[in-house]
């Protein structure tokens, strides 16, 4: 007779685990004996093992001796099933034998005779673009719909605390007018000192051409002021607090603090929303004028080293283009930055679902929405300027 | 049962600074394979406790040994070796947002063993099976129940079958079924793996159902003011604190 599993011995030997020992049975099946354990630091090898075992011919049945297992937990269940999946794929015979009561009860915890491995792990299936076009407009359609009800609610919670000043937080004002203002102060300073030295070095290598040198302080605060101050302190706002506004909101959220405040009788709104508007809408117009100070001394260095200008020349050429006009413009149009600022920041707060991601999602859209709504904003008031002459 | 110390703690201080020492020379042992209960009152110092055990703070001094490395005082890949060896159920899960619970139990199955693709899907099935969370495998954290978080925090922490595993007040925030499921599930992981559980909680029908053992931490003392048997200690103990505590009474 001949024994198909002494062959199969042979010509498997030496690629399989040192585990494993296989024999014949008196039936004409194998039968694979494992010893020692069968846990998570030999599984992968095993099954590799007990693939190689199963394909390399033909196999009516196999035994799985398990009298010299001594620990088995889910990974070692793994090698049993595939070797149970790999035979019943052949059509041949699954057995188990001598498993001591301790392995029986692992089996049975995993639940050995039900489990497969053909699970679908795959993340849920993607539906068709149309679907999610139409999935897309209607999240959009929410959003917009959110966003009204935001904007009105925001409305209500200012005009309450105009009409009723009492109800203003205003330790909490006060700390985001610091952590808004006051703590951006070195970054808002340092970045226009060096935006007024850049502005007026590259409009000196033109206007030198002409001799019009002078004409380099009254291009530096007439941009400034005028344009850049505003827009750039705007920048760094949104970069440093707009995002800050989002995440310590979005993390309240998660964290149903924002539940709490409801459900302790606070409007949310009122209660975080109004100190940051009201504390960014104070803070950021000083912090342009800050801004418009330092790009003005940083024009100054330039002139002053480089272009041989006195500073008492430098200074009096920038006051004499700058009207008080401007500089009201530059503190209404920073307010309002401030406040577009701070409204997108606590929206994208609010808009938080989920858990981590989302809050990390809804900083970033803070940010970019912020840089959005401030370069829309600032080319309409370039045109309201335009028609007001 | 085999005595062998798998967690030995010598001389142990712990706490957040001088001024905050929360735990006093403290010394203390777990054996293979048994469930070991920490518990007292509220702000005894439970939950910095276990952070200790687990390597999330240093001691100021004295040390914890984990499967003979002494976890504080060990070099940076012995400490990772130490880490495999351990698993940890967070008080809320902790299960990562962004992925389905079939993606958290994965996760440390991928990085730290060959198994292919099939293999770890059907690795992962069986084991949100054996926590009965089987069909919720596409589920993110945030569609399902807080006791189902736990549960698949628990299928995460035994992903790769450490032999201790850690739970911080596994009970807190569930009902009294679920708390029970919870317990058998301790208790069944204990008995056919043999994993060594040591866990933080203060809820009583839980220690007298699942406790081997029990230390118990007092605020006043700043030490470990019972050890041993919760059923004998119930009955027999001459602390007043320790009989308040198991007999449920109010301080007087």
């Amino acid at each position: 007779m001949r024994l198909p599993g002494r062959a199969m011995m042979r010509s498997s030997k030496g690629k399989l685990p040192s585990a494993f020992h296989v024999s014949s049975s008196e039936d004409g099946g194998l039968v694979l004996a494992i010893r020692g354990r069968m846990d998570v630091s030999n599984a992968a090898k095993m099954i590799q093992g007990a693939r190689r075992l199963v394909s390399s011919g033909t196999l009516t049945s196999l035994t799985v001796d398990l009298a010299d297992v001594n620990y088995l937990d889910d990974f070692g269940s793994l090698v049993l099933l595939e070797l149970r999946e790999s035979m019943e794929a052949k059509k041949g015979g699954f057995y188990l034998k001598n498993a001591s009561e301790k392995v029986q009860k692992v089996l049975s915890v995993f639940q050995f005779d039900r489990v497969r491995s053909d699970v679908e792990l795959a993340k849920k299936r993607r539906p068709s673009s149309i679907a999610r076009l139409g999935e897309a407009t209607l999240n959009h359609w929410d959003d917009l719909k959110y966003l009204i009800s935001f904007v009105g609610s925001v409305c209500l919670a200012l005009l309450y605390v105009v009409r009723n000043p009492r109800s203003l937080r205003k330790e909490d004002t006060l700390l985001t007018m610091q952590q808004t203002g006051f703590d951006a102060l070195p970054i808002v300073g340092l970045i226009s000192l060096l935006l007024g030295m850049i502005l007026a070095f590259m409009s000196s290598v033109q206007l030198k051409q002409f001799g019009a040198d002078i004409y380099v302080a009254s291009l530096v605060s007439v941009a400034m002021v005028r344009e850049l101050g505003p827009v750039m302190t705007a920048i760094i706002v949104a970069g440093r607090s707009g995002s800050s506004f989002a995440a310590e909101i979005g993390t309240m959220k998660v964290s149903e603090e924002v539940d709490a405040l409801f459900t302790m009788g606070f409007d949310p709104t009122r209660f975080l929303v109004v100190p940051k508007m009201i504390a960014s809408a104070v803070m950021v117009p000083f912090l342009t004028l800050f801004a418009d100070l330092f790009s003005i001394l940083g024009g100054m260095m330039v002139g002053v080293l480089m272009l041989d200008l006195t500073p008492n020349a430098y200074l009096t050429e920038t006051v004499r283009f700058l009207e008080l006009r401007d500089l009201v413009w530059s503190f209404v149009k920073s307010a309002s930055f401030a406040l577009l600022i701070a409204w997108i920041g606590c929206l994208r707060g609010f808009q938080v679902r989920g858990g981590a991601d989302s809050v990390g999602r809804a900083t970033t859209s803070a940010v970019v929405s912020s840089l959005f709504l401030i370069i829309l904003a600032d080319s309409m008031f370039a045109v309201i300027r335009v028609y007001w002459g | 049962m085999a005595r062998d110390a798998i967690i030995q703690v010598r001389n142990l201080t712990a706490g957040y600074g001088e001024d905050a020492v929360i735990l006093q020379n403290i010394s203390f042992d777990v054996f293979e394979g048994e469930i070991f209960v920490i518990l007292g009152g509220s702000g005894c110092g439970k939950s910095t406790l276990l952070k200790h055990l687990i390597g999330l703070i240093p001691p100021m001094a004295g040390e914890v040994i984990i499967d003979s490395d002494d976890i504080s005082g060990c070099d940076e890949n012995t400490f990772q070796e130490v880490l495999k060896k351990v698993g940890v159920l967070y008080q809320s899960g902790a299960l990562f947002g962004s992925m389905t619970l079939a993606e958290n139990v994965a996760l440390p199955i991928e990085e730290y063993t060959d198994l292919d693709a099939r293999s770890i899907a059907a690795l992962v099935s069986m084991k949100l099976g054996l926590v009965h969370l089987d069909g919720f495998e596409n589920h993110l954290p945030s569609e399902i129940s807080g006791g189902m978080k736990k549960r698949a925090g628990l299928a995460r922490a035994m992903a790769l079958n450490p032999k201790i595993l850690f739970f911080d007040e596994p009970s807190a925030g569930l009902d009294p079924v679920t708390s029970a499921e919870l317990d058998n599930l301790i208790l069944h992981v204990n008995r056919s793996l043999g994993t060594t559980m040591v866990i933080v909680t203060h809820e009583l029908p839980s220690i007298f159902a699942v406790a081997h053992r029990i230390i118990m931490l007092d605020k006043r003392s700043k030490g470990i003011i019972a050890e041993g048997d919760p059923m004998f200690l119930r009955e027999h103990s001459q602390n007043r604190f320790v009989s308040q505590f198991f007999n449920r009474r109010a301080e007087a």
